[in-house]
């Protein structure tokens, strides 16, 4: 009756038995996912460790070689993890302890998880490789990571801010140095929301579609200009 | 792109009997007229002319919340979509890092606010699996109970919604009748209708009161003949398959590569269903099916949340059946509170109520992700713990965030007005997005 049809890509067509909720994990040890062996069988010395908590995989992987260890998950198809669930990071209260980036992949094929983490040591660059080349829904992910955690992902083609505004100055709320009340006190809050550009809706990319921005006030060209940001 | 496509339909009419008696023509009684519909116009490059941009939201009933979307529009085709989300961003995340693991319960609540007892039931699995504690088989079917339930409640408000963006009104009654008696059960479980906060670490808040299965049993009995009342307005409905078919396509090879999960990825063709994949609450041993669409459009995703519901009602009709007697909660003093009674006569009784109110429980040192397949996909919390009784980092993985993240790749080259319902087939919930 209509037209284009897909085929269906079955979960599990890699084979393995029928998945079962797991029962009586224990809290470390265990079978760790077998695609932990493989990376450390092909990446070596890039591999810093694997731990086994809860039943889940975590493979801490040296932080130049992430991308190319992701890429090598996602294209080898005896493992083919070709969806990635989340992209995010952590910070310890411990302000010694490194920040770790996280991502959680999955393997449809095989119906495995794995967890891939990558120190970023404290003093040093924040910085790290974007996978959006590899998989487009690290997008949204790696935006928000970098909004909250102030995280550049090198790579990325579009690193704004997206649950913040641009125009927010107090930082990146998820890092432990941020207070939970924000830095500004409220009236300050408010005086500063007063004082922002109500006008200026719309990013400089937006106004460059239909040339726009000719057709701004002369004073907020002015403020543009300066270098104000726009957008929300 | 422009390929012609055939479906059958028979349009809705109402004529008159030689009596003068007002007669319905039933909607799918076969033998119906082929329509012939064109695939939306692809844009013509050749087309001169100044592009627009439009600005959609973020007060604006179709965006179902405050997103925002600035359009550039050719006529009226979109060329390119920039989406602005954020406008309800609450802070959830830190909060959670302020908070001692029950009492985060109630944020769960009101992030995706159609499945509030499903968020409820997936951050507890979550935590349970931080703290290494297995749950009894009484709480393992009423949690199965929960998340199904609120999973048809929510397919019907995404029914009832986009059924009134796309032009259709009765269909919205009709759902919302249904959602309202599922919330009348749901008040009567926890006392609340929509911010739950049903469940605990270790177990659930209430246990069902008596008379409450049968409640449940008259529900799994009379919901599938609304269900075919709805199907039997929309599914061969000229209208509605003329606004739905062939609009944002999504491939299964960019439905994986997008992360989308939930009714959209099924509905691309791929059976992905964390119920099945990896299962929890025992999911493995219920007899159902995973509904698959094939061609990754609107009005399969339709389709597919559609099957999805009567699903639902079968394992809920297998959760009447066995449902096993127990106790609800663990037997763990480290995580439940003991009986009041004995809270206040016993002394170690009361020493680990004080613990566990003022204190709070306090998992191991370690981490979790658990994943549950919640109305609008994969919806995951992960657990950071250092030992204390706060986490150090409790992350939602929202579903409707990944699936909202690939509206450009949809939207661009179809007409301004099927923006509305790609967005409605998408099934965004603001709060799960903005968190």
């Amino acid at each position: 009756m209509r037209a284009e049809k897909f085929t269906v890509i079955s979960a599990g067509h890699g084979g393995g038995d029928v998945p079962a909720t797991p029962k009586n994990v224990p809290h470390k040890g265990g079978d760790a996912n077998p695609s932990a062996a493989a990376l450390q069988a092909q990446f070596g010395p890039a591999i810093v460790r694997v731990d086994v908590i809860n039943g889940e995989t975590t493979v801490i992987v040296d932080r130049d070689k992430a991308h190319d260890i992701i890429q090598w998950l996602h294209d080898e198809p005896t493992h083919a993890y070709e969806y990635l669930s989340d992209v995010t990071a952590v910070e310890h209260r411990d302000s010694q302890r490194p920040i770790e980036i996280v991502w959680h992949l999955r393997s449809i094929k095989f119906r495995r998880f794995i967890r891939l983490k990558a120190m970023i040591v404290k003093g040093s660059a924040l910085s790290i490789c974007s996978i959006w080349d590899i998989y487009k829904g690290a997008d949204w992910l790696e935006r928000e990571c970098y909004d909250m955690f102030g995280i550049q992902f090198v790579g990325h083609p579009d690193l704004r801010r997206i649950l913040l505004w641009e125009q927010f100055k107090e930082g990146h709320p998820l890092r432990k140095d941020f207070p939970l009340r924000g830095r500004f006190s409220r009236s300050q809050q408010l005086e500063n929301a007063l004082a922002a550009n109500p006008e200026a809706r719309y990013s400089m990319e937006e106004l460059s579609i239909v040339d726009a921005y000719e057709e701004l006030p002369l004073d907020m060209r002015r403020r543009l200009l300066g270098g104000e940001k726009t957008g929300e | 792109m422009a390929t012609k496509r055939t479906i059958e339909v028979e349009l809705s009419t109402t004529g008159l009997t030689k009596d003068g008696k007002a007669q319905r023509i039933p909607l799918v009684m076969g033998g119906g007229a082929a329509v012939a519909l064109e695939a939306p116009p692809s844009m013509e490059p050749e087309l001169e002319g100044e592009h627009m941009l439009i600005n959609i939201g973020p007060q604006h009933p179709a965006t179902h919340g405050v997103l925002r979307l600035v359009l550039e529009m050719e006529g009226e085709t979109v060329v390119r979509c920039i989406p602005h989300v954020g406008y309800l961003h609450c802070g959830f995340e830190k909060i959670g890092e302020y908070r001692q693991y029950n009492q985060i319960i109630p944020w769960t609540d009101r992030e995706d606010y159609l499945n509030s007892i499903g968020n409820n039931v997936a951050f507890a699995l979550g935590a349970e699996r931080l703290f290494n504690i297995e749950i009894t088989e009484r709480c393992k079917v009423l949690r199965v109970m929960a998340m199904e339930l609120s999973r048809i409640a929510s397919h019907l408000v995404w029914m009832g919604t986009t059924c009134i963006d796309i032009g259709a009104y009765t269909p919205f009654l009709w759902s919302f009748q249904y959602r309202e008696k599922i919330y009348e059960m749901l008040e009567k479980w926890v006392g609340a209708r929509l911010t739950t906060t049903a469940t605990r670490v270790g177990g659930m808040a209430a246990d069902i009161p008596e008379g409450w299965t049968d409640k449940l049993q008259s529900f799994v009995q009379d919901f599938p003949r609304t269900l075919d009342e709805c199907e039997r307005m929309l599914t061969k409905n000229a209208i509605w398959v003329g606004r739905t078919v062939g609009l944002g396509v999504m491939s299964p090879e960019e439905a994986l590569n997008y992360g989308l999960s939930g009714p959209m990825i099924r509905a691309s063709g791929v059976d992905y269903d964390v119920r099945k994949d990896f299962p929890y609450l025992d999911y493995e041993t219920y007899d159902w099916t995973v509904p698959v669409g094939t061609s990754g459009d609107v009005y399969d995703r339709f389709l597919v949340r559609m099957a999805e519901m009567r699903e639902s009602v079968k394992i809920l009709a297998q959760t009447l059946k066995r449902l096993p007697d127990g106790p609800v909660n663990v037997d763990d003093p480290r995580v439940i509170l003991p009986p009041k009674k004995k809270a206040t006569s016993e002394m170690e009784s009361m020493i680990h109520h004080f613990k566990n109110v003022m204190e709070g429980p306090r998992p191991p040192i370690g981490e979790s992700y658990v994943a549950v397949e919640s109305p609008k996909g994969e919806k995951g919390y992960y657990f950071v713990s250092d030992g204390s009784s706060k986490p150090v980092r409790w992350r939602i993985r929202p579903p409707s965030y990944v699936n909202l993240s690939a509206i450009p790749k949809m939207v661009e080259g179809h007409l301004l007005s099927d923006v509305i319902a790609i967005n409605a087939s998408i099934d965004i919930v603001m709060g799960e997005i903005d968190r």
